[in-house]
């Protein structure tokens, strides 16, 4: 066999017998016949002038952010990206590289990454974080799995807020099924909140860690303090995920609520919405639970000269080192994106991001009040809890229905609370961020009052 | 190599050292040197059952993690709670203060007494 040529059939029929199976169809049984693609019905060959024509006249179909007024949130958003995150993520010595098997050549990229780590680590409230992960659903996941190995696998439950995020919940148990571990969802309370009595009920003593996003995939702001008294009670780890980082500039990480580990997703720090990735994970940790921590971790050091210098350490807990015992099968990181975040979060510093923040629940607020004062059945779902920047609006109609209906009337009004399921009340959630215009408010606000 | 004749030893490295019903476990001399600096060492939790040659434990040092192992079957009863802030007692001590844990031994065999451990070490090192 060639290394740089497919298989042929001779190669084929080597590499099946072997494996020991006498067909690609046995080779491919485990895939589902409903997933499964017997034959690919593809016309001719085209030319790519004509074939770039189509696609792009397909593409002209969509609605994008760009061109309405956009409210769309839950768990992806639109902030300031300024061009000098683009500028340097551009730079050779960043773009070109995937992370080096001698790290310490790239002592630029290295830099980076500690002042990301630092970053997250102030902003969770914890003291310890990865070079990140793939996006906010993978560190949630890994969360769990790290909870699971502080317990030495002995836990096997895992406990997660029906507020939390109901694709993280999906990926969630793709993960955990096929490990034995139980997950049992706690519903919300009528104020959009984890149900605290129901949540210590589910809370036992095999129940390795407890879930909470806050803010919620409702938009609501959690009690974080009293989820983590409710694990911790149990000898249970809290676990806080974040799918909306920017509120992190105005609320407390939930390490200073007492939680052991703070994860999410950072695309709001300057990446964009793309199609859904390349997102960016992040993920911190107490020092007690490092070594349980997955994923690559940088370290700062001295040169044999004394000058500063980073590393990555505790590296031998890895994959190229462990084999099979590796804490986590995680062994790289999102490099790329991470300074993308880095850039933009340095750029900002800690008083823009603060201030970011406030711009965003300013507007939302904003938002919300002038709500309220509509005729036409508009309401907010929990107007007595707290929200950072997104909110459930109830309407005349489902959530799918308003949806449409207001993309008739030239808004991408939010997302259907019930898109992925969920036992909330059936409206849209509505995002806003700081750059919400004032005229993007105006359009919602007059789409809403003809849509009765 | 220093390998004390009062001692048991395993062809993993570890020592073994009766008191009463209990026996007290660690690495040897020579397992240290070859890890280099420890700088974590996992501990197994007391009341763990174990059988002879099961893993007990890791060993982190700066350049390697390798595992530990019962060098003989029965329960854990003590571990050594000083690692947790000075692993290095390992490299340092590691037939003393640098011990791992006390299990109550159920069943032993094929452990090697000084003389064969210090043959077997010989041969490794060649």
């Amino acid at each position: 066999m060639h290394r740089w040529i497919g298989a042929g059939p001779e190669d084929r029929k080597h590499i099946l017998s072997e494996l020991g199976v006498d067909s690609m169809d046995r080779l491919f049984a485990t895939i589902p016949d409903e997933v499964r693609v017997d034959r690919l019905e593809l016309p001719g060959p085209r030319d790519d002038g004509s074939l770039l024509a189509e696609l792009e006249q397909l593409a002209n179909g969509n609605v994008t952010q760009d061109e309405m007024p956009s409210f769309l949130g839950t768990g992806v958003y639109r902030h300031v990206e300024p061009a000098v995150v683009d500028a340097v993520l551009q730079r050779a010595e960043f773009f070109t590289s995937y992370t080096p098997y001698q790290p310490e050549i790239s002592q630029g990229t290295l830099q980076a990454i500690f002042e990301y780590q630092t970053i997250i680590t102030r902003l969770a409230g914890l003291e310890v974080a990865n070079a990140s992960l793939y996006d906010g659903v993978t560190a949630m996941v890994e969360a769990a799995l790290t909870a699971h190995r502080v317990h030495r696998g002995k836990r096997n439950r895992v406990v997660v807020a029906e507020t939390v995020h109901p694709v993280y919940r999906r990926v969630l148990a793709t993960y955990t099924e096929p490990l034995g571990l139980e997950v049992v969802v706690v519903p919300a309370g009528p104020d959009g909140r984890l149900d605290p009595e129901r949540a210590a009920a589910a809370i036992d003593d095999g129940t390795c860690c407890l879930i909470v996003q806050s803010p919620n995939f409702l938009g609501v702001i959690e009690d974080l303090a009293a989820a983590a008294e409710g694990a911790h009670g149990k000898g249970a780890l809290a676990v806080q995920v974040v799918t909306e980082a920017a509120s992190l500039g105005l609320l407390r990480g939930g390490g200073d609520h007492g939680f052991d580990i703070v994860c999410g997703e950072a695309q709001s720090f300057g990446i964009p919405a793309s199609f859904g990735g390349p997102h960016l994970g992040f993920f911190a940790t107490s020092r007690k639970y490092m070594r349980q921590m997955p994923g690559r971790l940088v370290g700062q050091t001295v040169d044999t000269d004394g000058r500063r210098a980073f590393c990555l350490t505790l590296a031998t807990r890895e994959q190229h080192i462990r084999r099979t015992k590796a804490t986590s099968n995680i062994c790289s990181n999102h490099g790329l994106m991470l300074i993308a975040a880095t850039v933009w979060l340095e750029l900002l510093g800690g008083g823009g991001l603060g201030e970011l923040a406030a711009a965003c629940l300013a507007c939302s607020e904003d938002l919300k009040r002038r709500i309220s004062g509509l005729d036409g059945g508009w309401r907010l779902a929990y107007p007595e809890s707290s929200t950072f920047n997104e909110f459930l609006l109830l309407g005349p109609g489902s959530g799918a229905e308003l949806r449409d209906r207001l993309v008739q009337e030239g808004v991408l009004a939010g997302v259907p609370s019930r898109l992925w399921g969920g036992g909330w009340p059936d409206g849209l959630l509505v995002a806003v961020t700081e750059r919400t215009t004032r005229s993007d408010v105006e359009a919602l606000l007059a789409a809403l009052g003809r849509v009765v | 190599m220093s390998v004390p004749s009062d001692l048991l030893y395993t062809k993993t490295h570890e020592w073994m050292r009766r008191e009463g019903d209990l026996a007290v476990v660690g690495i040897t001399h020579y397992a240290q040197d070859q890890l280099g600096e420890v700088v974590y060492v996992e501990l197994p939790e007391v009341g763990r059952s174990a059988g002879p040659g099961e893993e007990l434990g890791t060993l982190e040092s700066v350049k390697a993690v390798s595992e530990f192992f019962a060098p003989a079957g029965g329960e854990v009863v003590e571990v050594n709670e000083r690692l947790n802030d000075e692993p290095n007692l390992v490299n340092d001590d590691p037939f003393g203060g640098g011990w791992l844990v006390k299990m109550r031994i159920r069943e032993e065999s094929g452990l090697l007494d000084a003389a064969a451990y210090d043959r077997l070490v010989a041969e490794e090192s060649h």
